[in-house]
């Protein structure tokens, strides 16, 4: 376990000003059938999230936090509640509206990175714009300066299996990030990286923060969830506490 | 504009993946593309025996004539009070002059000539030389306005030889070459069933008429040769050109009433003779063509469904080899129907390989057919090409659309969860 830096008061960790609401949820509960059972992954959550937050979303197994992640990726629709996303309610859209919205607004990052293995790094990066119906030329470019944004300029053809695993969740962000999305959904993005590479790829988030992008991270790491500005805690399906996170 | 766009970049997107699945699947892909590829020869093969059957058929029936009526005591095809024809009388060689006389005292009329024939079977002989199983034509001169071959030697026998009863022949092409094989056989004297006859023309060569008899092998010579030779106790065929084909009924109700007339029948009576024309004979054989089409096309049809049920089963198994893939192009904002197209398209493109190297091997086994077999009736045409790559388009289509749809209806978060 990395120790924490230590409180340096001359660094202030910057939080950006707040800009518009882009995630409104209100009474949202979601519930799975298992058999007989019925689970109730979320019982009636409120949350919003404006624009330049960059929140940490935690909790222990089992306590909701990944159908909340779904949920407010657009992948799956709630059980009963409201889901306002840019001031659209997202609850009554068709399944085609919903994939406009996961292709324009949502930048996912999964904890196994989930690349097209017999693809290249840079072709793993157009997809987005590919679904998005932008031109080749537009696509090239766009891609390609992702991909530097992310540090790896010179692995454009790379597939993926010729890449380490810190490079390849540098792809996942750059192909998370090509189509401006209005904010980056992280699942334990560290979660199958060495700890070096995961603080480095931490790293890579805060500079995406500072230079204007929205992030959510799920995790159950504190170290991890040390980088957001903005931490909340589930707990069997609801929402437990909600701070913000001083250095 | 952006929804053409984005459709053609999805489409090329889909071509891509198909090809590289192809290439990195190559055994699976080549056993797979197999099924279509037997599947595609088989029933390629099948649709050129049936265009050669058609041809066949219809060169055959040309031989014929589509302007030529048959004046028969006995009606083409089958009939169901054999004792009304049997007791008919006879048609005899006069009945022939009689209607000629009567065709050009009507004005306008529709009908030509009228050729009496008669014929038996024979021998012919020549030296040492002996063909037998020859069919022995006698008939008038008129001949030559109702046949359409051509002598490749000599001629046919003209009016004065033909009234004459002069004893001449023409010989088919096949007669001609087995006594006198690499020579002329022109002013040669044959000997037909005992009576000699002089050789003055040679017929071109004609083929067989479905395969049953040969044109080849008959001879042809004055009617009143014939008659001089073995009588007129049999009937004689009345062949009577049209004057336009177009107008084939009409001349046959004309020809009718000639002939009742000829044969001085009474109103209300049944004709005692029947018109026979290529159009019964077509007519007769269009369902048996139609039949062993449809036999021949659905059993090799069956052999391009199994192959089509290879390609559903391995579509299915890509697409649950992929479904972690599948829920993640949908996060990144796939739609279904961009789903849909990506795995209807990896179907299609192993039809239309398939279809494509099964094609190259069905020509190359009926070109094997055609020179080792030329007689045997098989036909490749453009149209078959076509047509045969549009039967693999649309399999891969019909293959491909129950486990792409599937892959389409796949829930992203169960997908995602995938191991």
């Amino acid at each position: 376990m990395i120790p924490p830096p230590p409180p340096d008061p001359l660094h202030q960790r910057s939080i950006r000003p707040r800009g518009p609401l882009v995630i409104d949820i209100e009474g949202v509960t979601k519930l799975y059938r298992m058999g007989a059972e019925t689970v109730h992954a979320l019982r009636g959550v409120a949350l919003q999230v404006h624009r330049n937050e960059y929140m940490a979303i935690m909790g222990p197994s089992g306590s909701g936090k990944s159908t909340l992640m779904n949920m407010l990726g657009c992948l799956d629709t709630p059980t009963a509640g409201h889901y306002q996303f840019n001031g659209k309610d997202v609850s009554s859209m068709t399944d085609d509206e919903l994939a406009s919205i996961r292709n324009r607004e949502i930048g996912f990052v999964f904890q196994t990175f989930n690349l097209l293995p017999r693809s290249s790094s840079l072709h793993n990066v157009e997809l987005p714009l590919i679904y998005a119906g932008v031109p080749a030329a537009e696509r090239r470019l766009r891609a390609q300066n992702a991909m530097v944004n992310v540090g790896l300029a010179d692995r454009m053809m790379h597939k993926p299996n010729e890449l380490s695993g810190g490079q390849r969740q540098r792809v996942a962000i750059a192909r998370a990030l090509v189509n401006n999305p209005s904010i980056i959904l992280a699942d334990e993005p560290t979660g199958n990286l060495d700890s070096k590479t995961g603080e480095e790829i931490m790293q890579l988030f805060d500079v995406l923060y500072e230079q204007g992008n929205t992030i959510i991270v799920v995790t159950h790491e504190e170290d991890i969830a040390r980088h957001a500005r903005r931490a909340i805690r589930l707990h069997d399906g609801l929402i437990e506490s909600d701070r913000m996170m001083d250095s | 504009m952006s929804a053409i766009a984005r459709f053609v970049y999805e489409f090329f997107e889909s071509i891509r993946i198909a090809w590289a699945q192809i290439r990195a699947n190559k055994m699976r892909s080549v056993l797979t593309a197999l099924g279509v590829i037997i599947g595609i020869v088989a029933v390629t093969l099948m649709g050129t025996a049936i265009r050669g059957i058609d041809t066949g058929f219809n060169n055959s029936l040309a031989m014929l004539g589509d302007d030529v009526l048959y004046v028969e005591k006995w009606p083409w095809g089958p009939v169901e009070d054999w004792w009304n024809y049997a007791n008919r009388p006879q048609i005899k060689i006069t009945d022939a002059e009689k209607l000629n006389r009567i065709i050009e005292s009507t004005p306008n009329s529709m009908l030509a000539v009228a050729v009496p024939r008669v014929g038996r079977g024979c021998s012919v002989k020549f030296g040492d030389g002996r063909v037998d199983g020859i069919f022995a034509m006698g008939t008038t001169a008129d001949y030559a306005r109702i046949t359409n071959v051509d002598c490749v030697e000599g001629r046919l026998f003209n009016e004065i030889e033909s009234n004459g009863g002069r004893a001449v022949c023409v010989l088919g092409y096949d007669v001609a070459e087995a006594l006198f094989p690499g020579r002329s056989s022109l002013d040669q004297t044959v000997i037909v069933d005992g009576h000699p006859s002089t050789v003055i023309g040679v017929f071109a060569k004609q083929g067989e008429f479905l395969g049953l008899f040969s044109f080849d092998n008959q001879l042809v010579m004055p009617i009143t040769a014939f008659t001089k030779a073995w009588g007129s106790r049999r009937g004689a065929q009345l062949q009577v050109k049209v004057t336009d084909k177009r107008l084939l009924l009409q001349a046959k109700d004309e020809l009718t009433g000639a002939m009742r007339r000829v044969r001085g029948q009474l109103p209300g009576e049944r004709d005692n003779f029947s018109i026979n024309e290529q159009q019964a004979f077509k007519a007769q054989l269009d369902p048996v063509k139609t039949a062993i089409a449809f036999a021949g096309l659905f059993i090799t049809g069956l052999s391009l469904f199994v192959g089509a049920i290879g390609i559903m089963n391995i579509t299915f198994v890509s697409v649950k080899e992929r479904t972690k893939e599948i829920g993640t192009r949908k996060a990144i904002g796939a739609r279904r129907r961009t789903i849909l197209m990506q795995f209807l398209v990896e179907a299609v493109s192993i039809c239309l390989i398939g279809g494509i190297v099964g094609m190259v091997a069905a020509y190359a086994v009926f070109l094997g057919i055609h020179f080792q077999w030329p007689s045997f009736p098989v036909e490749f045409s453009p149209d078959l090409v076509v047509l045969s790559m549009l039967v693999s388009v649309v399999t891969g289509i019909v293959s491909g659309i129950a486990p792409a749809f599937t892959a389409s209806r796949l829930d992203p978060v169960v997908a995602l969860r995938y191991e």
